[in-house]
């Protein structure tokens, strides 16, 4: 046992066991009895009606319990809004619910609900139902939409205006010494965590209890009950273990109300996993996207006025599209700007989140742009960057709650050995290898929660601890962190701490989204494992048995499940004997947290910078990545092994975003060509080369009560930039789209 | 029969004998157990540990073959429990992670996954560490390159890869 | 998957008998294509007839240095066959970059020379496709064909030759035995696989029931040296954009004699006759190289999509030839 903080240590996961001895049980891992299997049945066509639905077949084959159409389902009592799962209230990701009627918007839109006592019964009775439809003209690419696009009020749930202006864009940009106009083009990606999403629906009475793999238990359960029409007090939702969500299981999709509908149904547990191919057509994706930016600089390289348009597809039923234009309006300072959002109604569902949620695809065109600059001027890029460092927020004008933006590019360079580099590209070789170095910023904003998030701490007689709140843990750690945080704030070592959640019968937290996770669990639980502490040390310092006894409480410190006299430890007992003596067998404390209003007054942001090695083959057009270096300045680090595996997930997924992950409407058909990991490619172990993460200390006194900016995006933001940098540095190329492909550089 | 020139001229039987479509009682080993098991011919040998064995450490990530997270042993060898029918294993014995660590103690792999932090949500893990096993028996982890190589059948979402080679080195350098 | 059935044989003649008098029934080897398309409904067989038990696992020295291959054997032992690393690089370099470790120690041989396309509109049931449902039309011709072939395409389909070992196979000249109804049956590799032409439902110009037995790879003293190059998006667990298996004879500068295949690029493993042709007497230089390259690729027909491909199969070949033979590339 030490005495040291546990916060910042490198300690394993508490979870790891039960994760290599496949002890850890996913959503359709839980096997109540009797329990049924329900298959979603999607439709083949993107836009028209279904006019026909022929179950016959389907009924006759072996096992069938129901199948559920637009005929026969109930209907849903109320379609909450769409609002970010942050809110902490009901979240669906589209206002658009199946099988209400016989109306087709998109290809996979769940036409039929069928329901087996297997798996492999449902399967085969799913292919079985025969829907005929009468399809009509459908748009699905941004080819094909592009002449009807609109500017929105607002999208992301309302919280980003269609359009933002400060200055004089157009006049800023007739003054620039040097102006560059440059668009770019993406791929639509898909999350595709290798758990496909799944929820067990058990029904006892009127009483629903959901499995579900969700980023938020609360989610789940408000967005169902509403759905439903029933009581969230009615509706328990499990997620103990999530295998993976990268936003897809942020938003409350279709599936788990369908689970528990489908149950109710068949007065029987039923379990609904989605297929892999199902995967890309029911729990939103990152959306196929243009964006153009007009740059304008001075002659030394500083912004003068930045315009930046973005043109995407949405779903017919709401105005989504990722944030793509927010931190590239904010990291630098730039006194003129426009930023608009185009949208066209297309035959997709909504898109929604997916790592680095706009971040990312807005990140690579200006930080590609950059890049331009700097090699049309003739400075280094990360000295163009030291140059348009920006003291404040320039969208408010606000101060910094805290950035180490110069250090991470410092420390970054230094690790990589940036004064290595040639700044003339094709200048490195390795053989037959062009070899290219790149960089690029990064910046994720920290986000807060709008209601307040709340935690509950135990302690038992024999010294030991647990604390709760209803986060599942779906990858991140939260549940070894918030251990090591409660074990602080206790006085105890972690070792005699244990985190519980993934339950709604625990104290609230809304979605663990956008990186916000760790700061506001932290917070949460912070908030009671030290109330809970100093509820003790009160009890204490008020017993006439205490050796503490009329103590100023403020004079108690407690180390090692002890407290005493911070300067004559030898006065003091433990909190074990303070409860045997009382007959207490435990004493508990709830804690609330919500962002202080005086962090209104910020600009709060996690920066960070990334560098990239590339080599590339110029005959064949192959490219490997060499090596990549992340410097990122996340706050306080609560623990150091779980914050660099997230952070280096996160670099990978840039270097996917960069040569890999693509999918593509065929547009005579509408649907997507890819449907699977045999061609959806995302990154496999020989594509991923070791990773550097170098983390940079800021003390943060404003985001929350810890100091923890987060760590689930920023490894992305600006990666695919430095990748896309890089390979213009070795092959003197600029690829403007994402990914870049062997067709793009032979 | 192998060669060219050996035709085989057994006469054939008449019928094979059938079994299915419906449920079969078939006898799987695994982990070193006899389990009896009712199943349709067509049931994976994945949907028979998790969904009639109750052995769901073996993970459904696409069923088609491309993802690694259903790897387990069969005869030694890893394989996917997505492509393979059940029916297909009877006499043959099958392993799963379940069946990996001796009672309490973590398989030397298991633990050097913890330590190295070679996983995220977990999820693919169970595939990774029987591919990793398999990988080291079948003497395929010189180096980096070669362990990236071929640990490549198992996909991890959450980009682990760099400490899944750790892990693997660890374990290598410590035999 | 359809309610299938399930007979396991442990005698060729006992499989062939029962697949042959029924035409519902398929063999069922290592099962990495056919449980995936019988999941995706793209094969409806009524019963599997599983041959793994057959005793088709060998690999045996014939006396002109070559070499059989039992149908059954799998893709990784075949890979870690020293007579086949020595004698063969190109073929155990094939293997192993194929698929992933576990789908090699199931794939069987035989059945990697059966294995069906990966073109989607073939695997997804409700597409049209001429190969899956003859008629029904092709929907990669106008659809997403950025990995289709540009080599041996006709009007009806357009689908990439999936193999990798094959390509090595058929630029070695060789044979698979086939046990069937009508007894033992040899087939030149470049004539077992078949053309799309009007037909692209028609693979193999075998009957049903019968069954690959056996690989027969005749001894070619060249092939010793000789290596396979694949070229994909990811590093691995990828089927190939373009591929090119070579072999090389060469003295004193010239090339005395040449095999060389591509994948990745054709309808059915590709041998380069047309290049060989040229290559044979050549000086072993860019230019014999780059030329060669070029007139085979002249009949490439492509797409806005794939037209990459025929430049990058140009290239993959002067890369294989030029690694081969020592020679200079220039970039």
């Amino acid at each position: 046992m030490t005495t040291a903080p546990a916060v910042g240590r490198p300690v394993d996961r508490v979870d790891g066991r039960h994760k290599v001895t496949g002890g850890a049980h996913y959503s359709a891992d839980v096997r109540p009895t009797d329990r049924a299997h329900a298959v979603l049945v999607g439709a083949r066509v993107p836009s028209g009606r279904v006019t026909g639905i022929d179950t016959d077949e389907a009924r006759q084959a072996g096992g069938v319990l129901a199948i559920l159409t637009h005929e026969n389902l109930p209907g849903i009592a109320t379609q909450p809004p769409l609002l970010p799962s942050l809110a902490g209230m009901p979240a669906p990701g589209q206002t658009f619910f199946p099988l209400q009627d016989e109306v087709v918007h998109y290809s996979g839109q769940p036409v039929a609900v069928v329901v087996a006592d297997t798996l492999e019964r449902a399967q085969h009775a799913a292919a079985l139902v025969r829907v005929t439809y009468q399809e009509t003209p459908s748009v699905t690419t941004v080819a094909q939409g592009r002449d009807d696009a609109y500017v929105p009020d607002a999208i992301f749930g309302g919280f980003v205006p269609g359009r933002s202006v400060r200055g004089d864009v157009e006049a800023g940009l007739a003054a620039a010494d040097v102006r560059i106009d440059a668009t770019y083009t993406y791929a639509a990606n898909h999350h595709n965590p290798i758990e496909p999403a799944a929820t067990t629906a058990v029904w006892d009475g009127d009483q629903l209890t959901l499995y579900d793999a969700t980023q938020g238990v609360a989610a789940t359960q408000l967005t169902v009950a509403a759905l439903l029409g029933l009581s969230p007090s009615k509706v328990r939702v499990l997620s103990h273990f999530v295998g993976g969500s990268f936003g897809c299981k942020a938003m409350i999709w279709a599936h788990p109300a369908l689970a528990a509908l489908a149950a109710r149904h068949v007065g029987r547990p039923v379990k609904l996993s989605l297929t892999r191919e199902q995967m890309f057509t029911s729990v939103g994706h990152r959306e196929e996207q243009e964006q153009r930016i007009e740059l304008g600089a001075d002659k030394e390289g500083r912004l003068v006025a930045l315009r930046h348009h973005k043109l995407s597809p949405t779903s017919p039923f709401d105005d989504w599209a990722e944030p793509s234009l927010g931190v590239a309006s904010q990291l630098y300072a730039c006194a003129h700007y426009e930023g608009v959002y185009r949208l066209f109604r297309a035959n997709t569902m909504t898109p929604t989140f997916m790592r680095a949620p706009g971040e990312a695809s807005g990140m690579f065109a200006l930080e590609c742009t950059m890049d331009d600059l700097a090699h049309q001027l003739g400075i280094d890029p990360v000295e163009l960057r030291l140059r348009n460092y920006s003291e404040t927020d320039p969208t408010t004008k606000n101060p910094w709650s805290s950035t180490g933006l110069k250090e991470c590019y410092a420390r970054g360079a230094e690790r990589f050995g940036w004064h290595r580099r040639r700044p003339a590209p094709r200048s490195h070789r390795d053989g037959d290898w062009l070899i290219g170095y790149g960089m690029a910023a990064a910046g994720y904003p920290v986000y807060g929660p709008n209601n307040p998030q709340r935690a509950r701490a135990r302690l038992y007689a024999d010294g030991t601890a647990v604390v709760q709140a209803a986060t599942p843990d779906f990858g991140t750690g939260v549940a070894t962190v918030m251990t090591q945080v409660a074990a602080d704030a206790l006085g105890l070592p972690w070792e005699r701490c244990r985190f519980e959640g993934g339950d709604t019968a625990l104290p609230g937290i809304a979605a663990a989204v956008g990186s916000a996770g760790a700061g506001m669990i932290s917070a949460a639980v912070h908030t009671a494992a030290a109330r809970l502490r100093d509820q003790l040390v009160a009890q204490a310092v008020a017993d006439s048995q205490s050796p503490l006894h009329g103590a100023d409480p403020a004079a108690v410190t407690v180390r090692d499940g002890r407290m005493m006299l911070r300067d004559a430890p030898a006065t003091g007992e433990t909190y074990g004997d303070l409860l045997h003596r009382n007959f207490l067998p435990d004493v508990e404390a709830s804690g609330a947290w919500s962002p202080s209003p005086e962090s209104h007054h910020y600009g709060m942001m996690t920066f960070g910078a990334q560098f990239a090695e590339v080599a590339v083959d110029p005959d064949l057009g192959v490219v490997r990545v060499r090596r990549m270096v992340g410097a990122f300045a996340p706050g306080r680090v609560l623990n150091p092994k779980t914050a660099r595996s997230q952070l280096m997930g996160g670099m990978l997924w840039g270097l996917g975003q960069a040569l890999l992950e693509a999918n593509y409407m065929d547009p005579r058909r509408g649907r997507w060509v890819a449907s699977g990991l045999g061609d959806y490619l995302v990154p496999v172990n020989a594509d991923a080369p070791d990773i550097e993460v170098e983390l940079v200390d800021v003390t943060d006194d404003i985001v929350n009560p810890l100091g923890v900016k987060g760590v689930g995006e920023i490894g992305q933001v600006g990666a695919a930039a430095a990748l896309a940098n890089a390979l213009h540095h070795a092959t003197g190329r600029r690829v403007r789209k994402l990914p870049v492909t062997i067709e793009d550089l032979l | 029969m192998s060669a060219p020139d050996i035709p085989s001229r057994a006469p054939a039987r008449a019928v094979l004998p059938e079994r299915g479509p419906e449920p079969v009682r078939i006898t799987l080993t695994v982990n070193g157990v006899d389990r009896a098991v009712e199943v349709e011919p067509r049931v994976s040998l994945l949907d028979a540990l998790r969904e009639r064995l109750d052995l769901t450490g073996a993970k459904k990530g696409c069923d088609q073959g491309t993802c690694g997270a259903c790897t387990v042993w069969v005869d030694g060898r890893r394989v996917l429990a997505c492509l393979t029918l059940a029916i297909t294993c009877e006499g043959r014995e099958v392993t799963t992670i379940e069946g990996l660590a001796e009672g309490d103690e973590l398989h030397a792999m298991q633990s050097a996954f913890i330590e190295q932090d070679a996983f995220q949500c977990g999820y693919c893990t169970p595939g990774q560490i029987m591919s990793a096993v398999a990988l080291l028996k079948e003497g395929h982890a010189s180096d980096d390159r070669e362990i990236a190589e071929w640990m490549s059948g198992n996909i991890c979402r959450c980009a682990a890869y760099p400490h899944i080679r750790a892990a693997i080195r660890t374990v290598r350098d410590r035999a | 998957m359809r309610p299938i059935s399930y007979s396991r044989a442990t005698a060729v003649a006992d499989a062939v008998a029962a697949v042959a008098a029924d035409p519902t029934s398929d063999f069922l080897a290592g099962g990495t294509t056919e449980v995936d398309l019988l999941r995706q409904n793209v094969l409806l067989p009524r019963r599997l007839v599983d041959i793994n038990d057959l005793p088709l696992t060998g690999i045996e020295d014939r006396p002109d240095g070559g070499l059989y291959i039992g149908a059954l054997a799998r893709m990784s032992e075949v890979a870690e066959a020293p007579a086949v690393r020595e004698r063969f690089p190109m073929v155990a370099e094939a293997l192993v970059l194929g698929a992933s470790a576990q789908l090699r120690h199931m794939a069987s041989m035989g059945g990697n020379m059966m294995q069906r396309v990966r073109c989607g509109y073939f695997r997804d049931a409700s597409s049209p496709c001429n190969k899956r449902d003859p008629g029904s039309g092709c929907g990669a011709l106008d659809g997403f064909n950025r990995g289709h072939a540009v080599l041996g395409v006709s009007e009806h389909c357009i689908a990439t030759h999936p193999s990798d070992v094959a390509v090595p196979l058929v630029a070695l000249d060789a044979r698979i035995h086939t046990e069937g109804p009508h007894g033992r049956q040899v087939h030149a590799l470049d004539d077992f696989f078949l053309l799309p032409g009007a037909t692209p439902h028609l693979e193999h110009p075998l009957e049903h029931g019968e069954l690959v037995v056996g690989i027969e790879v005749p001894g070619l003293a060249m092939a010793r040296s000789s290596c396979y190059l694949k070229v994909r998006d990811r590093e691995s667990y990828e089927f190939a954009l373009t591929s090119v298996a070579a072999a090389v004879d060469l003295a004193d500068g010239v090339i005395r004699d040449v095999r060389l295949a591509l994948g990745g690029v054709a309808t059915k493993p590709w041998r380069a006759r047309r290049a060989e042709e040229l290559l044979r007497g050549a000086p072993a230089d860019i230019g014999a190289f780059r030329r060669a390259a070029r007139e085979e690729l002249a009949a490439a027909r492509t797409t806005p999509l794939n037209a990459f491909k025929a430049e990058l199969a140009r290239r993959t070949v002067v890369r294989a030839l030029a690694t081969l033979t020592g020679t200079e590339h220039a970039s």
